[in-house]
């Protein structure tokens, strides 16, 4: 099969970059001194790292409320828009994700310092993820919005709905796949996520990903940290699990439709 | 039916950020009838459509329902109700739950939601069918659901924008007795939107034939086929010979030298007109006996009747019989006096509006420029009137380096002698004349001598 020949790099990539450090990390989260053991995984579902895995996943969930909230008027604006107008403001959304996030991030921790009091607050760290993870949730909704076929609006309003009834009974209904894809998009993400809270929060907020990085590279403990990540990744495909299982049952049409 | 007006279009117009679609409509629709817009796409029977049931407003006009303006009457408030082209319907319900969609809206209690929607799937032969997605269905079911879902909220008016256009020819047929069927039944005004002329002739009470935004005809089937207005509305509903004559006087028409005897009057004499001809209305006759000799081109069987071409020097008749002739022999046809229809004559002149450019000899329509003789009256870059005769546009293959412009033919048109073939050149269309048929698409240039440009003032 000569067309296999071009699956080859990508082979090559996956063992690489995928392959290898999740052996790795299954490696030494289960290798102490003496050689096999469970005890970094105990110890990395004791209380005190759970309540961190907790807190992580509770700002994961405001962040993806605020960003749906947020996100999804400003998708159903673009969506009604002229396409020429619409794809001009969906350029101010993308043209900051060009820009490395830390940047932005060290960006907000200036303006806050300078102009409020809420920097080192679980408030600073909740705004720089919405920040940052806004696009992920305009987008996949914007682009579902803008597929959705008009006459089923008309037909709605044909059939006596008025604008809020078609909104809820077939507009949000239909742009389901597009929510999902954004929730994904952004709630996955933020659990994981590290740095914005170091830098928005002053180590008052401690997300699990600073967790992990503490680990690795604060206390040299690449055994703990890889019993910490292996909680994380059965955490994040348990919620992709559950994202899909609503994927599914949302309508025939195939969800999770990216821009990029 | 009933002769109260239900529905009134006074004075409409819509255009699209300047494109007219609709221009000063007029039309009343008769309570429990089955009206028909018909036309070519873009004839603006889809925008009347949509300005009824309310999806856009008119730009001018007023649109009447009971004796009240609904012309910014939002859709929901109407008591219309619609099958849309694809049918539309909503994907995320089931057949039950589209159905029940507008009952649901105006708050009926579940039992009799469940009455009404079973009875109309029973209407539509879905029984059964209440639980299934809908992208379960046929073309055919999904065409049901989408009528049950309309005639569910019981309306005053049902529109159908070309319902039947997705389905096979005999799932069509099927459905075009049902639907007349269904209203008569039901006594509800349908208005109905197709390009199809035999499905505009089978089903409806009154038709409404448009072309570029304007009404050409109303009348009842029968009317419009046998009494048409005008060449374009005979050459759209069936088959026509369309030939220039001259009326010599009340009941007397001249035609390629020979004066018949017709049923038409009030013309003035000597007047020059449009001469139309069913192929079904001439007879075929013995040779001896005939007025009019010809040698048959050709021999087509369509089904239920041949379509024979027969060539009597220089025009060629387009005639359906049930009896065989051969091809090359020669035979004598008849045009008994009710089949010929004399029509006012309908002037196709190309005009424009164009930039004059004296000193160069040029007149500028659209950014390209012709030559011409600008008369001196005229300055540089006034603005002028330009017309140009059909026969004077000359058509060639469109890489020619003669074209002066290009476009692509919109219709083509056989009136006896030559066809008339409008060309869309982008901002104009062109009116020209060619002595061979030009297929729909068909990209061509155009040329024209300075002689045939003339150059007058704008009014």
């Amino acid at each position: 099969m000569r067309r296999s020949v071009f699956s080859y790099p990508y082979i090559v990539w996956m063992l690489l970059f995928i392959l290898s450090p999740m052996i790795l990390i299954f490696y030494y989260a289960f290798t102490g001194e003496g050689g096999f053991t469970l005890q970094y995984l105990v110890s990395a579902l004791d209380a005190d790292n759970l309540t961190v895995l907790w807190d992580s996943i509770r700002l994961a969930l405001y962040t993806t409320v605020i960003c749906l909230l947020l996100g999804y008027p400003v998708a159903l604006m673009l969506s009604r828009m002229r396409k020429a107008t619409a794809t001009l403001l969906s350029v101010f959304f993308i043209v900051p994700m060009w820009m490395n996030f830390l940047l932005r991030t060290y960006a907000w921790k200036v303006l806050l310092g300078a102009y409020t009091g809420i920097l080192y607050t679980e408030a600073a760290v909740l705004l720089g993820m919405v920040y940052n993870f806004l696009p992920f949730m305009i987008l996949p909704v914007y682009t579902i919005l803008m597929k959705l076929d008009p006459s089923y609006i008309e037909a709605a309003g044909d059939l006596g709905a008025n604008g809020v009834t078609t909104f809820f009974k077939v507009i949000l209904p239909l742009s389901l796949p597009g929510i999902i894809s954004g929730i994904t998009m952004v709630f996955i993400p933020s659990t994981t996520t590290f740095a914005i809270s170091q830098l928005l929060g002053g180590g008052m907020t401690m997300l699990y990903g600073d967790l992990i990085y503490m680990k690795f590279i604060t206390e040299q403990s690449w055994s703990a940290g890889s019993a910490l990540s292996i909680v994380l990744l059965a955490f994040v495909l348990l919620s992709m699990g559950v994202m899909r299982h609503f994927d599914k049952d949302s309508s025939g049409e195939k969800g999770g439709v990216r821009k990029w | 039916m009933n002769d109260k007006h239900l529905i009134e279009l006074i004075d409409v117009s819509k255009d699209y950020s300047g494109d007219v679609a609709l221009e000063h409509v007029n039309l009343y629709i008769k309570d429990g009838e089955f009206l028909t817009l018909l036309g070519p796409s873009g004839c603006g029977k889809t925008t009347m459509l949509r300005l009824i049931a309310g999806f856009i407003q008119p730009t001018a006009g007023r649109i009447e329902m009971d004796g009240v303006d609904i012309a910014n009457v939002p859709p929901y408030k109407r008591r219309i109700n619609t099958v849309f082209q694809k049918y539309a319907l909503f994907p995320h319900l089931n057949v039950f739950d589209n159905i029940a969609f507008g009952l649901k809206i105006r708050k009926m209690d579940k039992k009799t939601i469940e009455e009404k929607v079973n009875a109309m799937l029973e209407l539509v032969n879905l029984r059964g069918y209440g639980k299934r997605s809908v992208d379960q269905l046929s073309g055919g079911q999904q065409q049901r659901v989408a009528i049950a879902r309309a005639l569910v909220n019981e309306p005053q008016v049902l529109l159908l924008d070309e319902p039947l256009g997705a389905l096979d020819l005999k799932l069509r047929k099927e459905m075009q007795v049902e639907l007349k069927r269904m209203q008569q039944r039901l006594g509800i005004t349908f208005i109905y939107v197709t390009h199809d002329q035999e499905e505009a002739l089978t089903m409806s009470d009154t038709i409404v034939v448009l072309k570029d935004g304007e009404i050409q005809q109303i009348g009842t089937p029968t009317d419009i086929y046998n009494e048409p207005k005008n060449p374009f509305v005979a050459d759209f509903i069936g088959e026509s010979n369309i030939i220039p004559g001259i009326m010599l006087q009340d009941y007397r028409v001249r035609i390629n030298g020979l004066t018949y005897e017709c049923v038409d009057a009030g013309f003035k004499r000597n007047v020059e007109v449009d001469v139309v001809v069913r192929p079904e209305d001439i007879d075929i006759v013995p040779p001896e006996a005939a007025r009019i000799r010809g040698v048959v081109q050709s021999v087509v069987f369509m089904g239920v009747h041949y379509e024979v071409d027969v060539d009597c020097g220089g025009y060629e008749w387009i005639i359906h019989t049930t009896d065989y002739v051969a091809v090359g022999e020669t035979v004598g046809i008849d045009i008994p006096p009710d089949a010929i229809h004399v029509m006012k004559k309908t002037r196709s002149m190309n005009i424009f509006d164009g930039i004059a450019y004296p000193a160069d000899g040029l007149v500028t329509i659209d950014g390209t420029d012709f030559p011409a003789a600008v008369p001196a009256a005229f300055s540089e870059k006034d603005e002028v009137l330009v017309q140009i005769a059909p026969k004077d546009v000359v058509l060639l293959a469109p890489q020619d380096e003669d074209a002066q412009l290009t476009g692509y033919v919109k219709a083509c048109m056989f009136l006896g002698t030559h066809y008339e073939v409008t060309v869309d050149c982008g901002e104009n269309d062109w009116i020209a004349f060619s002595d061979d048929f030009m297929e729909d698409g068909a990209e061509t240039g155009l040329r024209v001598a300075r002689e045939a440009v003339t150059v007058s003032a704008q009014a």
